[in-house]
């Protein structure tokens, strides 16, 4: 039973980033755009993260701090893609291809530094029952009040929600805002907490993770509550094979979450109807009002 | 400030843009260089014009640009078809690992074969990357972008296993890396410091440029990322141009891999690239999606890691500064885009064009 609950607390805390960085992800593709930056924010949130709690010795800050550079680097996305109209995906790959070169020539005076950790609450780390709150409070505001009506019609037929009367550009900029805080949030939580240092690329595609952990819970909150804490899983088991000793080569292990995405996309994929059902319709769709 | 659909593509902006975008960079650059504190001017010097001033660091800018030229002329391919291939790091780790298996395998076996199968490996490995997504989606409808970034992983760490344990220079002291080559195992030098890997970079690219504007094939492709439906309507199958365009990339960084490590690195290592199957994606934008535009963005490219090299000796300017221009590059370049298809009108003109209406 201790085993098990030890266990369980580990999961959570591995799947904590996933889960954080997803669930806003989902809100930003909800309004019907697609930011394939989740790795960058990430990142940048981790260095920003890290960086003002070392410089103050406040954690606090550093979370705060890890959400502004995660907003800031939204905004830019949003920028490029909501104002200039640029291609999504391609804008996506510059955030995170920026990210990670922005945070790398950031970071480098923190290599090696030791971190200002995150204190836990009564035994568990604050932003494990945060995460928790955030699943029922997007699920709500998404399916039960006016505003995520409005971001749900906004992102299946913007060419409607614009004739309603609503402002597509201005819904579209505060869910991106709303995914880079949580990819940034995301990002600190790891610097601040789950390793507390900084390291080159400490992110290792986690944010790519949640990307597909999205489209794995077909854009439904508590579906990616099960995926992320699926992902939490597998990522657990790879340490605990490697600590057995079972003569698996650690670099097999370390490659199950990615192989697991990539079977986890094909098992839902497969699957159009349910796909179909929930994707939103204007994903990745650029947005001109006529007049 | 409101954007106004152009009637027609402008030609002239499409052209512009990357300079525009250019020059924006280095202004930035400046910035950057300001606010670290050191001489704008004189690390600007440092990072694009001195390289260009000996005759040794032109050749390394060539040949730093010839994995970015061919895998950048497949990247191009691929997204010009609307196949969104960023696994190309991947692709390229593949491509070394079968390649390097030869000289690993058989270290003492010397004749001009062992290079031809060594490229052959290569391309081989590049493309069995490749068709796994390519696979995946056209099965299955799994997005390829997140896959082929996910094998990227997967391969790193298989490469990472293979010069730690099996394939480890049993002579090496315990360094993660396999048995130096030597001989055919490496590529022929036309000059002093450039090998044949980058001649056939700028004729890859040239004999793409061709495919895509003057062939069906090329037709094909253009069309299917217009288009899937006319494409559908004019016979062409969507699933086979995707599979058509993930294994020519895939085998083109493939190709880029094996020329790495029988050239540069001369051996197997867990690292063998510096992020060029990343950096040959900002390479196909910038070149306009366009294999021949590839070869000037691929030198650009080439241009900013040996700069990056040069302030970090110079300057002491951390060469972390090298993808952090990168990146900078290809934001503008996709902002200045936006000028192609559409221009900037200001309210004051919009109300003038309705009065006169």
């Amino acid at each position: 039973m201790e085993l098990l609950l030890t266990l369980l607390t580990i999961i959570m805390t591995a799947a904590t980033p996933l889960l954080l960085a997803a669930l806003g992800e989902m809100v930003t593709e909800r309004s019907g755009v697609l930011n394939l930056g989740v790795e960058g924010m990430m990142v940048m949130g981790a260095v920003a993260g890290f960086g003002a709690a070392f410089m103050t010795g406040n954690p606090w800050l550093g979370v705060l701090a890890s959400i502004v550079a995660g907003m800031a680097m939204s905004l830019l996305f949003g920028f490029l893609t909501l104002t200039l109209l640029a291609n999504q995906v391609a804008t996506g790959l510059a955030l995170t291809l920026l990210g990670l070169g922005l945070s790398a020539l950031m970071g480098e005076s923190f290599v090696g530094q030791p971190g200002v950790k995150l204190p836990s609450l009564a035994g568990v780390d604050p932003l494990v029952p945060f995460s928790l709150a955030m699943v029922a409070a997007t699920g709500w505001f998404l399916f039960r009040t006016k505003m995520g009506l409005i971001i749900r019609a906004v992102g299946n037929s913007h060419a409607s929600a614009h004739a309603l009367g609503y402002n597509v550009i201005a819904v579209r900029y505060l869910c991106v805002l709303f995914g880079g805080a949580m990819s940034g949030l995301a990002g600190g939580y790891l610097s601040l907490f789950y390793t507390p240092q900084w390291v080159e690329n400490m992110t290792a595609g986690r944010g790519w993770i949640a990307l597909a952990l999205v489209v794995f819970a077909s854009w439904l909150p508590l579906r990616i509550l099960a995926g992320a804490y699926l992902f939490g899983t597998i990522s657990i088991l790879s340490f605990v094979l490697q600590a057995q000793g079972l003569g698996i080569p650690s670099q097999f292990l370390s490659s199950l979450p990615y192989l697991g995405t990539i079977l986890a996309l094909v098992v839902i994929s497969g699957n159009k109807a349910l796909t179909r059902r929930n994707t939103p319709a204007s994903l990745g769709q650029p947005f001109v009002p006529d007049r | 400030m409101r954007l106004e659909k152009r009637p027609e593509r402008s030609a002239a902006m499409a052209l512009a843009s990357p300079f525009i975008a250019l020059a924006l960079t280095i202004v930035t650059a400046a910035i950057i260089f300001a606010l670290r504190g050191n001489n704008p001017l004189a690390a600007l010097y440092v990072y694009f014009i001195e390289p260009l001033t000996a005759l040794w660091s032109v050749e390394q800018l060539l040949v730093k640009a010839s994995p970015l030229i061919l895998i950048g002329a497949g990247l191009s391919v691929c997204y010009r078809a609307n196949v969104w291939n960023i696994g190309a790091e991947g692709q390229l780790t593949a491509g070394a690992i079968l390649a390097g298996a030869v000289p690993v395998f058989f270290p003492a076996w010397q004749s001009p074969l062992v290079l031809l199968v060594m490229v052959a490996l290569g391309v081989l490995g590049g493309m069995m990357w490749a068709a796994i997504p390519a696979f995946l989606r056209n099965r299955f409808s799994a997005n390829e972008i997140l896959t082929s970034l996910m094998l990227v992983y997967v391969v790193q760490l298989l490469l990472d296993y293979l010069v730690r344990g099996p394939w480890r220079d049993p002579q090496g002291f315990n360094f993660p890396k396999s048995v130096t080559f030597e001989g055919w195992q490496l590529l022929p030098y036309l000059t002093s410091g450039i090998h044949l890997g980058v001649l056939i970079a700028f004729i890859v690219a040239l004999v793409l440029g061709y495919v895509v504007s003057r062939t069906l094939k090329g037709y094909e492709i253009t069309v299917t990322g217009l288009s899937t439906r006319a494409a559908r309507f004019s016979g062409f199958s969507e699933k086979r141009t995707v599979m058509f365009c993930m294994l020519l990339s895939g085998g083109l960084a493939g190709l880029a891999g094996a020329f790495e490590i029988s050239s540069v690195v001369g051996q197997l290592q867990p690292q063998i690239s510096p992020g060029y199957g990343f950096a040959a994606i900002i390479v196909a934008f910038l070149g306009r999606l366009n294999p021949v535009g590839v070869i000037f963005a691929g030198l650009l490219l080439a241009l900013s890691y040996i700069g990056g090299e040069a302030v970090q000796t110079a300057l002491q300017i951390p060469d972390k500064i090298t993808r952090v221009i990168q990146g900078i590059l290809l934001f503008y370049i996709l902002a200045c885009d936006t000028l192609i298809t559409y221009r900037i009108v200001s309210p004051a003109s919009r109300a003038a064009a309705a009065a006169g209406a």
